[in-house]
């Protein structure tokens, strides 16, 4: 049974614990609504972008001799995975989730002898793989000095990614972040950027009585357009992954400071129950004392 | 009949510039300058360093463009670019300052042609932007 003094610390400091959540919540609703703005306004050009792709690649009749980056190198082998992840710690599931969509596909990989490559951007990532995968990392950036999110950081990555592709360095590459559904939703994705994967269902074939004229051949814009591409995507995932750390991290917090206040209540009904004790105990002893008289 | 169309730009981060009542755009298309008027038929580009200039009926508006990809269909002509700035707010340091980043660029041994020529362009165009 823990001492009256015992009770009472613990009280006072699980109070300022909750102190903490509350403000880190309150904290983590602005930022959230800063962050979800940015990804509706970078939504447009990453979705023209994929339409002006759809309508190129609907127009490229010769498969044979399209840009790689579009079509694969033909062969997978090499797998290069980019785990986006958060900086920060303290915000729920949100970064083991990711892990655990990555684990899943880094073991599927392994399991059928290819080889796998990783990169990992943001240090949580890093930090829970490299335990188990260490030897497979092959580059860890982390934008822990950039406040916002921007896209010459995202660019930075493409360009990491590009330069890998033309050194013939992997044949698959595929992306791991987490899309933003609601504040208490974040879906894990996986996303294949290269070779391209189209989304056949969602778009009917109604634009393809779109002639369009191409100045320079289509050849020569898609080989300028596919890296801008995979630029735009990592950035697109990255403006996701900001509005879900945002999300998770405010969930994550209320429950913590709710919890707090469940066990504040707990605790002090303990301390009141044997105060009371500890009187009832005086008490009792002084009548006896009394009466034996 | 009314001669505009719709021109939309957007940069990664934002959409720049949404407008409905222009008239003639002309772009830095990497062949050439195209000046795009209403029915034009559909085309696919990518622009080199240059001013997009968007004439609308009461106003002209020039903007600086590095690089990007524009797509004209349907009487919407999409920008897709992630440099770009309006001349009116050109920022004097800002273009001193990518003139020389360019310059040491060019001196550089191991570009290709291709790149130098972008980038000669590309010291032309903002030079031309901080006489003004």
């Amino acid at each position: 049974m823990p001492s009256l003094d015992d009770l009472r610390k613990r009280i006072t400091s699980v109070k300022s614990t909750q102190k903490i959540t509350k403000a880190m919540k309150m904290v983590a609703a602005a930022k959230l609504r800063k962050a979800q703005e940015n990804a509706e306004k970078g939504r447009p050009y990453s979705e023209k972008m994929n339409n002006v792709i759809l309508n190129l690649s609907k127009s490229i009749t010769d498969k044979e001799n399209a840009p790689k980056l579009l079509v694969g190198t033909g062969e997978e082998k090499v797998h290069l995975c980019i785990v986006l992840t958060a900086d920060r710690g303290l915000c729920g599931g949100f970064n083991t989730n990711i892990i655990k969509k990555a684990k899943s596909y880094f073991e599927k990989i392994i399991s059928e002898k290819k080889t796998l490559k990783i990169i990992t951007v943001g240090s949580k990532g890093y930090d829970q793989l490299k335990r188990q995968y260490k030897s497979y990392i092959v580059e860890n950036i982390s934008f822990k000095e950039s406040k916002n999110i921007n896209y010459f950081d995202a660019d930075k990555v493409g360009k990491i990614i590009i330069e890998k592709f033309e050194k013939n360095e992997f044949d698959v590459c595929a992306i791991f972040y987490n899309k933003f559904k609601n504040v208490i939703t974040q879906i894990p994705q996986e996303q294949q950027i290269v070779p391209l994967n189209e989304d056949k269902d969602d778009k009917d074939d109604s634009g393809n009585d779109n002639d369009y004229e191409f100045e320079p051949d289509e050849d020569e814009i898609l080989s300028n357009l596919l890296p801008k591409n995979i630029s735009t995507q990592i950035f697109k995932a990255m403006l996701e992954n900001s509005a879900s750390e945002q999300g998770s991290r405010m969930t994550a917090m209320d429950n913590a400071t709710r919890n707090a206040g469940e066990l504040v209540d707990r605790l002090t009904i303990e301390y009141n129950r044997s105060r009371q004790a500890a009187i009832t105990k005086e008490l009792i002893e002084i009548i006896s004392g009394a009466e034996s008289l | 009949m009314s001669n505009l169309f719709n021109i939309d730009i957007v940069n990664p981060e934002q959409s720049f510039l949404s407008k409905d009542n222009v008239f003639e755009v002309v772009i830095p298309a990497v062949e050439g300058e195209i000046g795009i008027l209403k029915d034009h038929i559909p085309i696919i580009s990518f622009l080199k360093p240059g001013i997009i200039r968007v004439f609308s009926e009461s106003e002209e508006q020039n903007f600086y463009v590095e690089d990007g990809i524009v797509e004209f269909k349907d009487n919407t002509l999409s920008v897709l670019t992630s440099s770009i700035f309006d001349l009116k707010d050109a920022d004097k340091n800002f273009v001193s300052e990518s003139i020389s980043s360019a310059e040491a660029e060019l001196s550089k041994d191991n570009i290709d042609d291709q790149k130098r020529f972008l980038l000669n362009h590309k010291v032309e165009v903002l030079k031309s932007i901080s006489i003004n």
